[in-house]
């Protein structure tokens, strides 16, 4: 177990001797020494563009995630198409479309809060931004839970309470179970969202994000339109079963 | 140990509770989940207790049934599926990249304390009771009719999936972003490109698991009916959802072992190895291919025939990139510079124990073979031969191989080849009988079974008590290294690899200067470039 | 302990000997190339361990040639482990036309079996030689499996629906029945005997021993007491469909989809009338989910069954859905 004997003649994968070279990444400033630049990257642009793939790849893992309960939807609603035509009929179609421009609109803010911090604007410009969204998002959990206190008083809690008057009473139960598990899975995510957005909030009024760095804000903006996505994806497949308009 | 490195840089339990070195992290999973390992082992010893004798008379059968169950959910989700990649893929990427640390350190700290809780739920379901589900769950009995702690079980396990999952993110993100200028993809070891495959596979796979667990969780609390039939639920859907991970999850399991051989194998041969390109896309051809096969686990369900067969075929796909690895592997010792060392004995034994495991598993795959084996001890017998004598093989090869890089010793080379033949020996008196009894009938999850399976039961049972001396060995001699162990070099096997050129252990930022990379990183002989892609 | 210990399951079914036929195949193909490996692994430790410390191995990369053939031989081999697996499958799940009938409900922790004829057993069920037989099985509570290792069929018993298996005894004897999906306590107490007999034998068991109602008679009584005649029969004020050579036949429903109206059918259209309604018919059937057992809905299906004249039955009907 000599070392380096024969490795003379073989050298390993590196140049004799290594030499510290900067990294060159394709975007993204080289400032050295940024305050923000964590130790084990190379410079900015490299850190930034670990952290958005990182912010991807955990939304991909979102998709697996509420992809399982679509799975479980996908397979009752082809059981019963009629069964769940008929209890989404009692979904209040205003409010979803409601909370779909809400959250729309929220994406929209928050693209422009990114952009405050990438254009460097003042910190005030940035905070409004994300409190505008915070704002629509504390809107759309409000309209949620009216919905919600709507369903109890109604009886359309699955259980013991459950009450269906109509055709297919065990469609519906089904339904309405996918439909609290679903959104309710969905507005844990809007909540988790809030609470990024106050951190990200917070730093920014405190001047963190310019130009050179604004990640958390861009990381954070993807995360919010994903969950806006999701309800994209929520509005149609629970209220507009059956093609019908209004309560 | 006088310089400074790693395991010196900084004192006090803070300063590894708190740590961000991805090196500190990887030990502190190897100490969970060695624990976990002994809880599990501890769980298959009362089964083989019991089984000793055709009737039940160690053990009540709520007892018993509690014992497979813990056996398996702590046997699978605390030690298999975290095992190599939280320990040697925590500590090896960065390096073998030329990387001061993985892309998100405190993420890393991170996936290790919800290790840690989830594994707290399970000990707490464990201690309180116990689960007697199975490690699969089947409903309706997991949500309507168990009378065990399997709520507590399902959280702890859905808490752990985020463990795997923030792992997994975290070796995507590194291997995309973080390799030292010159390392093209081409060049990687192919323990990184094992990784790279098996982290697809756990930030893919995982989320589904957890979104099962938790309506099987809500469903037992709130009775929803999502799987229970009396409520209106479809009890095979549970299945598909379920297996939908859980045979991915496999693959999470033996593909960062098979990374583990295309390592040891050349190190030890001190010769590339044979077919590259073909060793590194078979991995990925395992990880996408292994997405599409879990309906084999329905064949007897009652599902359709011909959604059947499409799962037969695709089984049968996904053990070719598998054959060719093992294939590449023999060629590769073929005309290479033979050691024997303990490494290189794991490795053996993973190769004989893997192909016939792997070959078992097409006796499965056929559906009418199916039929008759399913939910026998040969599946029993056959998924040991992969994740123990394949999987845990190559878990400890890999420990064997990098000790003297992780800790800066040498350990006992005679005792570690002697466990490494306990290890072999052991392994197989204990589960090749269980083939026999398998196609003679025996069903899993027997607490009690017909005196002919007996003969059959104590051999495996004798092999099972060896096996386990086999495991506690290197536990004694890894633990006498520490304190009494010769220093090691920086390359104590004349091996190739970026982790071999730094000082062994490690300094905490690994490189000095980052190095550049000019050809592959395992070059034992003068050859022409690998190639740019 | 060493009087007893077989180490192949005997044959007793016409099914096994193509079962073992599969089996023998893969276990030639596994032993020739575990050998293969495990020899060539040693045989390369020995021939070219190393000689001294500085040696290094030889310079070879690889071999498209070699790589082709090692792909291109596992993939012939195991599409021909395929396409017999799948034959063997597909023979062992189609029960041939005119199979004796035998329904099963499993439960925690038991086998009930119930003969057209009558007789009923527990964790026991008597067969004839040289004839098909086709079970037809429910669970009353979790998920179970009914397993006849001498046979070599194995099907899940499911809440919720009916599976069904087949198999035609070869050897008179008695064999191993065991519950092959754990589900509970005494999982592997789930146990009993298959006990196949001459046809004769057969034939004189049937006829001794407990007289019970038939399930299409004690069906018959259930359609009566459970108020199905109201609406199922010739000029009822709410009229349902007839039953009389229903069973069998193709239906069309409501939403234009047609289907054969089989056990599963017949099961899901008591306990959920609303899922798949004959086209014509209004949805006024209630339900009878929680008012019968899984072994009275067998008794229906089986009177059911017992208004179509034979003929009408569907010849080769798949066992599984």
């Amino acid at each position: 177990m000599s070392e380096g004997h024969w490795s003379e003649h073989y050298p390993g994968p590196t140049h004799q001797p290594p030499v510290h070279v900067d990294r060159v990444h394709a975007g993204g400033p080289d400032v050295a020494q940024h305050p923000k630049l964590q130790h084990h990257f190379d410079d900015m642009g490299q850190q930034a563009e670990a952290s958005t793939l990182g912010m991807w790849v955990f939304l991909v893992t979102e998709i697996m995630f509420f992809g399982g309960l679509f799975m479980c939807y996908l397979v009752y609603r082809t059981a019963s198409p009629e069964g769940f035509a008929e209890a989404s009929h009692h979904l209040n179609v205003f409010w979803g479309a409601a909370n779909t421009i809400v959250l729309i609109v929220s994406s929209l803010t928050m693209a422009l809060a990114v952009r405050a911090a990438q254009t460097s604007a003042p910190p005030k410009t940035q905070v409004f931004w994300i409190a505008a969204t915070m704002i629509l998002g504390a809107a759309f959990l409000g309209v949620k839970a009216i919905e919600y206190w709507d369903k109890f008083t109604h009886h359309l809690v699955p259980g013991p309470n459950f009450v269906w008057e109509g055709k297919h009473p065990a469609a519906a139960e089904m339904f309405y179970s996918l439909y609290f598990c679903m959104t309710g899975l969905h507005a844990l995510h809007m909540v988790i969202g809030l609470v990024i957005m106050t951190v990200v909030g917070i730093m920014a009024w405190r001047r963190q994000f310019d130009e050179n760095y604004y990640t958390p804000v861009e990381v954070s903006g993807l995360y919010w339109h994903f969950v806006d996505i999701v309800w994209i994806f929520l509005f149609p497949l629970l209220y507009l079963i059956g093609g019908h308009v209004g309560a | 140990m006088e310089t400074l490195n790693y395991l010196n840089n900084g004192h006090g339990l803070a300063s590894w509770l708190l740590t961000r070195d991805h090196k500190r992290i990887a030990l502190l999973y190897l100490a969970s989940i060695t624990g976990f390992f002994f809880l599990g082992g501890l769980f298959a010893f009362m089964i083989r207790l019991e089984l000793l004798t055709p009737a039940g008379d160690v053990m009540s059968s709520d007892t018993y049934n509690k014992m497979f169950t813990m056996h398996g959910v702590v046997m699978v989700f605390f030690f298999l599926i975290p095992s190599i990649p939280a320990v040697l893929g925590n500590f090896l990427i960065p390096i073998m990249i030329g990387a001061k640390d993985l892309a998100f350190p405190r993420i890393n700290l991170l996936s290790w304390y919800i290790y840690v809780l989830g594994g707290i739920f399970t000990l707490v379901a464990a201690l309180s009771g116990g689960v007697d589900t199975g490690w699969t769950f089947y409903t309706p009995y997991s949500t309507a009719a168990a009378n065990s702690h399997v709520i507590t079980a399902a959280l702890g396990i859905f808490i752990t999936g985020f463990s795997s999952i923030l792992t997994g993110l975290n070796f995507i993100v590194t291997v995309h972003r973080m390799r030292a200028p010159g390392l093209t993809w081409f060049r990687l070891p192919l323990f990184v490109w094992s990784m790279y495959a098996t982290s697809l596979v756990m930030i893919l796979g995982t989320p589904v698991i957890a979104i099962t667990v938790l309506l099987v969780a809500a469903e037992r609390v709130l009775h929803m009916g999502i799987f229970d039939p009396a409520l209106g639920g479809d009890p095979i859907l549970f299945q598909h959802l379920f297996w939908f991970y859980s045979h991915p999850a496999v693959y999470i399991m033996i593909l960062p072992a098979m990374g583990v051989i295309s390592e040891i194998v050349q190190a030890f041969s001190r010769k590339n190895i044979f077919g590259y390109s073909f060793v590194a896309f078979s991995s990925l051809a395992i990880a996408i291919i292994g997405f599409l096969v879990w309906g084999h686990h329905l064949f007897v369900s009652g599902q359709s025939v011909y959604a059947g067969m499409i799962f037969s075929i695709l089984s049968y796909l996904v053990a070719i990139p598998s054959a060719i690895k093992v294939f590449n592997w023999t060629a590769t010792i073929y005309k290479g510079s033979v050691s024997l060392d303990s490494p290189m004995l794991y490795a053996f034994g993973f190769l004989g124990l893997f192909t016939i495991g792997g070959l078992t598993g097409l006796f499965l795959a056929a559906m009418g073979l199916d039929i008759h084996v399913h939910d026998t001890y040969f599946v029993v017998a056959h998924f040991h031969y992969i994740m123990v004598g394949g999987a845990i093989m190559g878990y400890l090869g890999g420990l064997h191989y990098w000790w003297p890089k992780i800790s800066g010793r040498l350990y006992s080379e005679p005792w570690a080849k002697f466990a490494a033949l306990m290890v072999f020996v052991g392994f197989n008196l204990t589960f090749f009988p269980q083939f026999v009894a398998g196609y003679l009938g025996m069903p899993r999850r027997y607490h009690a079974y017909p005196d002919e399976f007996q003969v059959l039961n104590v051999a495996s049972t004798l092999g099972a008590s060896i096996l386990s001396v086999g495991y506690v060995l290197p536990m004694v001699y890894f633990t006498w290294s520490l304190f009494k162990g010769a220093p090691s070099p920086s390359d104590p096997w004349g091996a190739q690899g970026l982790e071999w050129e730094i000082p062994s252990p490690p300094p905490t930022e690994n490189f000095h200067v980052t190095p550049i990379v000019t050809h592959g990183t395992h070059q034992y002989a003068p050859s022409k470039e690998v190639g740019i892609v | 302990m060493f009087t007893n210990f077989p180490l192949f399951p005997q044959q007793a079914s016409v099914q096994a000997s193509q079962v073992d036929g599969i089996y023998f195949f893969m276990l030639a193909v596994t032993a020739f190339f575990s050998l293969l490996i495990a020899g060539l692994v040693v045989l390369f430790a020995v021939k070219y361990r190393r000689r001294h410390e500085d040696e290094v191995g030889a310079a070879i990369h690889g071999s498209l040639a070699l790589e082709l053939l090692w792909t291109v031989i596992p993939f012939l081999i195991t599409m021909v482990m395929f396409a017999w697996g799948a034959k063997v499958f597909f023979d062992l799940y189609r029960a041939p036309a005119g199979a004796m009938e035998v329904y099963v409900v499993g439960k925690q922790w038991m086998w009930k079996v119930q003969h057209m004829g009558g007789a009923r057993e527990i964790n026991e069920l008597h067969v004839p030689v040289g004839r098909p037989v086709k079970l037809i099985m429910g669970s009353e509570d979790v998920i179970h499996s009914f397993f006849i290792p001498a046979f070599r069929v194995k099907a899940d018993v499911i809440p919720g629906r009916y599976n069904m298996l087949w198999f035609t005894a070869s050897k008179p004897g008695r064999y191993h029945l065991f519950c092959a999906e754990y589900c509970g306590t005494k999982h592997s107490g789930m146990i009993g005997s298959v006990i196949a007999m001459e046809p004769t034998e057969f034939q004189a068991w049937l006829g001794g021993g407990n007289a019970s109602d038939t399930p299409a008679a004690a069906g018959e009584k259930l359609f009566q007491s459970q108020g199905c005649i109201a609406c199922h029969r010739q000029g009822a004020a709410l009229q349902a469909p007839l039953l009389t050579n229903k069973f069998g036949s193709t239906v069309t429903l409501q939403s234009g989809a047609r289907i054969v109206a089989d056990e599963s059918y017949i099961r899901e259209s008591i306990l959920n009338p609303q899922a798949k309604i004959v086209a014509g018919f209004p949805p006024i059937m209630p339900t009878f989910q929680g008012l019968v057992s899984e072994e009275q809905l067998m008794q229906l299906v089986a009177y059911v069954k017992s208004l179509s004249t034979p003929g009408t039955a569907p010849a080769g009907a798949p066992a599984n859905r």
